[in-house]
């Protein structure tokens, strides 16, 4: 089975506090550390199991800048035999459409019976492996947390819906499925698998080896824009305990005390 | 402004609560619409639910075909596009209905897609200015959406409050005859119950859940022994289930239990919108985590800026010596 898993290098929001700008244009980026956004990475070690399972390859494919190589690799590492980046200026502020436009492209240069991306990535979107597949005229299935293959042209999978239900599908192939975290347990990958594969080659490819044309990607294309960012304002907001450890679990225990949080 | 329509989902012959939420919604982008409501489904049930929207919607869409006894957003899509006028702004629930529906609905109406949206805050011309979130609530965004060829708007449930509804006593209009044939590369089979654990957390009063902030499966200990000092039950969010720390029955949130304690205690836990969407209620919250930016402290009614490995041992001391 052919497998193209779409990655993206994000934040890493377990390193670090995501904070906003002094402009307010953008995240704070000082000092940020990136990784591969987590779904993404449950995805790729799907599709090597599933490769291990039955033959085939994996590709692992990016839109993004140079740095999005180090991702790359790093799924490479895993086990992803080839790795692609898409990288244009004429990518750059690209909307969930424009990115699925340019993964399109790359799709529609292979040969792929599986699509998979992540079931979401920093933007909380979700929305790119949807709109890939309507593009593509193929099945979707979101939210996928179990894939069992029927035959060569069918899989059986599970969506997590609300509740901790499943909502089992058959689904035919050539498809695109969106992966939600926990599916499997993506495998460790150490700094003797990265240098492995740090001097394999990943080809990149830009607007016009993929046939796209100027104005459907990038902020020129994009109906959907950011304007600004800002610290939300949910609730009232809590009532910070502050002072010496002791203090502060002297006043605790009272507080759970009175709303009956001890028994 | 474009004619405004709202998907209905239902179950069991009740409409959703976002039924009434996407009116709201609609009401935000255009005061004076006339909205129309899509009900797609079979049988009695499905008048029962075009019957009760009627309340909040002008014109009732109903389709009724057996393909569309469950709703496979696939099938689903077929059945809209072929009722859908073009430039259309459609408004659906951002769960995992609407995940699997909006982006695809998007592309074959050829209209905008955004995702997830927790405000609305005006029109311009044909720009919608709306609110999204993002890195899971720690930061918000402004953003614009041009509608001038419709847009598909996924709206987060429990966002849109319709406040009492004054019913608009709208008409039920059946579209079946409309829709063509609904063949499609996705097959539903059925749904799988979720297991039952040795807990059943819902009946909790009192519950210590934890997060990422445990960071280690050895360190589950830490907070088993303060749930034990409170007599408290023990919950989790979501990532420690990924990582098969603790079983799915305890996990909190839309995709796992809706718990309705007394006092939550979120040690460690961020506080993502689909972990806050499983705590009702209105329990008395405490949130202890290290991050003084964690969303968590927004909704919290205690917060406390602390590293729970080492909070949690001092506080079960002291509860025990009490």
């Amino acid at each position: 089975m052919e497998i193209l898993v779409c990655v993206k290098r994000v934040p890493d929001t377990s390193e670090n506090e995501i904070g906003v700008n002094s402009a307010g244009t953008d995240i704070d980026r000082d000092d940020l550390v990136y990784s591969v956004n987590e779904w993404d990475n449950y995805a790729v070690e799907e599709a090597i199991q599933i490769v291990d399972r039955v033959g085939g390859k994996v590709t692992v494919v990016a839109v993004g800048d140079n740095e999005s190589e180090e991702v790359l690799r790093r799924e490479m590492a895993m086990g992803a035999n080839d790795g692609l980046l898409l990288s244009d200026d004429a990518f750059v502020g690209s909307d969930g459409k424009g990115i699925a436009t340019i993964l399109k492209a790359a799709v529609k240069k292979g040969n792929y019976d599986l699509v998979l991306t992540g079931a979401q990535a920093d933007a909380g979107a979700g929305q790119v492996g949807g709109m890939l597949a309507a593009m593509l005229d193929q099945p979707y299935a979101s939210l996928v947390n179990s894939i069992e293959i029927i035959n060569d042209k069918t899989l059986k999978v599970g969506r997590e819906i609300e509740g901790g239900n499943q909502e089992m599908n058959e689904i035919q192939m050539p498809c695109v499925l969106s992966i939600q975290t926990g599916i499997n347990e993506p495998r460790y990958v150490g700094i003797r698998g990265i240098r492995k594969v740090a001097s394999v080659e990943i080809p990149v490819l830009g607007a016009s080896d993929l046939g796209i044309s100027s104005g459907s990607t990038g902020s020129a294309g994009a109906k959907v824009k950011v304007q600004d960012y800002f610290v939300p304002q949910l609730g009232k907001g809590a009532e910070m305990l502050e002072g010496s450890t002791e203090e502060i679990i002297d006043k605790l225990i009272e507080l759970l005390k009175a709303k009956g949080g001890l028994k | 402004m474009a004619q405004i329509f709202a998907y209905i989902t239902h179950k069991g012959g009740a409409a959703d609560d976002t039924a009434f939420e996407l009116a709201a919604a609609a009401k935000k982008i255009d005061a004076g619409a006339a909205l129309t409501a899509i009900v797609t489904g079979t049988g009695a049930d499905l008048n029962t639910v075009c019957n009760a929207v009627t309340a909040a919607y002008n014109e009732v869409w109903k389709i009724d075909n057996p393909a569309l006894a469950y709703p496979n957003a696939e099938v689903v899509r077929k059945a809209l596009l072929s009722i859908l006028p073009a430039g259309s702004i459609i408004l659906l629930p951002h769960d995992t209905f609407g995940m699997d529906l909006g982006p695809g609905l998007s592309i074959k109406t050829d209209s905008a897609f955004v995702a997830d949206v927790v405000g609305i805050e005006g029109v311009d011309g044909k720009t919608l200015k709306l609110v999204r979130q993002e890195f899971s609530g720690q930061v918000s965004t402004h953003v614009t959406c041009d509608a001038s060829a419709g847009a598909v708007l996924n709206i987060r449930p429990g966002v849109c409050q319709p406040g009492e509804i004054k019913s608009v006593g709208g008409q039920v209009v059946d579209k079946s005859g409309s829709v063509g044939d609904l063949t499609v590369g996705r097959k539903f089979l059925e749904v799988v119950k979720a297991e039952v654990g040795d807990i059943d957390i819902t009946k909790s009063e009192v519950l210590v859940s934890i997060g990422r902030g445990i960071e280690d499966q050895e360190n589950i200990e830490i907070a088993t022994q303060l749930a034990e000092a409170m007599g408290a039950d023990l919950s989790c969010s979501r990532p420690i289930v990924d990582a098969k720390w603790m079983e799915k029955a305890r996990q909190v949130g839309t995709s796992g239990q809706t718990v309705k304690p007394k006092v939550y205690l979120a040690m460690g836990i961020s506080g993502s919108f689909q972990h806050l969407g499983g705590i009702k209620g209105s329990p008395f919250m405490v949130a202890v985590n290290k991050n003084p930016k964690a969303p968590i402290f927004q909704v919290a009614d205690v917060g406390i800026v602390a590293n729970i490995l080492e909070f949690m041992p001092e506080l079960t001391e002291k509860i025990n010596g009490l």
